[in-house]
């Protein structure tokens, strides 16, 4: 899981401060292990180095958490290239993808445009898995279908997710 | 008789805006959908999404309530039923899940059913069905009852039947969904294989990812709409 485009994200639902952005990630992201604050300024200190995010204002003597952020244009416009942009097929892609639906769906964009893209990328690993079968020895054959099947799974729950996207959408308006 | 085809400079097969509705529920609502020569084009969504309806309109078994479905320059929406029927059985032909043999003929029988029904000869028809069981790994299982088939042998009858009369296209309606994972898998590299070496154009009606990764790609279905995978082509319309 990109944890920096998940932070950047969040950022794009409002002004924040890196304390209220830390737990924002760990409602929604964070149940198996919660973001350290540390890795959080970093990550807020580098978007801010790029031009991703702006300092809105700084209270003088106060910690890190005085400071308030938000996303800039540049930065808006990365987190939509991350969110529509298909991520190769791989095993625990799901957090990832899980991610950027949930991003999606609280920047009020096309989360099921995101996740018909991610499944067109997953059927098209699948058509290659296929023809590499074809012809092949019985050992590759079952190397092949191994990796099938995770792909199978990953579909699954991407056509599981598309079904429920009403549904996660209030879920999510309401956490 | 069979429709001569004409040169490729467009699909071979059109749905433009087309709509049903049975009773207050509308399976498709504005579909626009293009299938190229030669092409296997898997049709998937979940169940209730109007895949099949899709299919059946496609194939002039349905007609839509508006909209036109045109195969080989003709739109076979503006066909009376005989025309369509005819159409139909010199044209297209059709495998469903459960192979849907007639349970009282033998596997040979069976095959010859589409030949006989466009006037060919006993003998002639039972000549090419046996050639097709064979490609099909069916040898001596002609004059066996669909009863005595595993279902993976008696779904490949079925594409035997489907193909016998060397249809342009070929419909199907979840193939593999009554069989097990490596039946399912035997009848979908025969399919495909025989569709690409005669260059016969498949639409699959499926829900299962495996299944549709041996067609050239997929178009999703879903709430009577296609939301995915569809032809640039047919999207700007």
């Amino acid at each position: 899981m990109d944890n920096t485009q998940t932070l950047l994200g969040l950022l794009g639902t409002g002004p924040s401060y890196g304390y209220d952005l830390k737990h924002g990630y760990d409602r929604f992201f964070g149940a198996e292990k919660p973001l350290a604050f540390g890795q959080v300024y970093a990550t807020l200190a580098r978007l801010l180095r790029d031009g991703l995010i702006d300092l809105l204002g700084e209270q003088p003597g106060g910690g890190p958490d005085r400071k308030r952020y938000e996303i800039t244009e540049l930065g808006r416009a990365r987190v939509a290239t991350w969110m529509f942009t298909p991520d190769a097929p791989e095993p625990l892609l799901q957090r990832n993808l899980f991610a950027k639906t949930v991003i999606a769906l609280l920047l009020g964009d096309d989360a099921g445009r995101l996740l018909d893209g991610q499944r067109a990328e997953h059927m098209k690993r699948l058509r290659e898995l296929t023809a590499a079968k074809r012809g092949a020895d019985l050992i590759k054959v079952l190397v092949c279908d191994h990796a099938m099947f995770h792909i199978e799974a990953d579909l699954r729950w991407i056509d599981l997710t598309s079904a429920r996207l009403t549904e996660l959408r209030a879920q999510v308006a309401g956490a | 008789m069979r429709m001569q085809l004409h040169e490729p400079a467009g699909p071979l097969l059109s749905g433009r805006d087309l709509r049903v509705a049975f009773g207050g529920t509308e399976a498709l609502r504005g579909v626009n959908i293009d299938i190229h020569a030669g092409e296997i084009v898997a049709v998937m969504g979940p169940s209730g999404s109007g895949k099949s309806t899709l299919l059946h309109v496609l194939a002039g078994v349905l007609k839509p309530d508006t909209g036109s479905v045109t195969y080989n320059k003709v739109e076979i929406t503006a066909l009376n039923e005989a025309a369509r029927s005819a159409l139909r059985l010199s044209d297209f032909g059709f495998v469903f899940q459960f192979g849907q043999l007639l349970p009282d003929l033998t596997a040979i029988d069976n095959v010859t059913i589409p030949l006989m029904l466009s006037g060919v000869k006993r003998r002639d028809a039972l000549r090419q069905a046996a050639t097709w069981l064979d490609r099909l790994g069916l040898n001596g299982h002609g004059d066996k009852l669909p009863g005595e088939l595993s279902g993976g042998q008696a779904q490949r009858v079925a594409i035997a039947r489907a193909l016998v009369t060397a249809p342009q296209v070929v419909f199907a309606d979840e193939p593999t969904g009554s069989l097990d994972s490596l039946a399912a898998e035997n009848v979908m590299v025969t399919l495909t294989e025989l569709a690409r070496a005669t260059g016969t154009t498949v639409v699959i009606i499926t829900h299962d990812p495996r299944t549709a990764s041996y067609a050239d790609r997929e178009v999703i279905v879903r709430d009577g709409r296609i939301t995915a995978g569809q032809s640039a082509e047919a999207l700007r319309l």
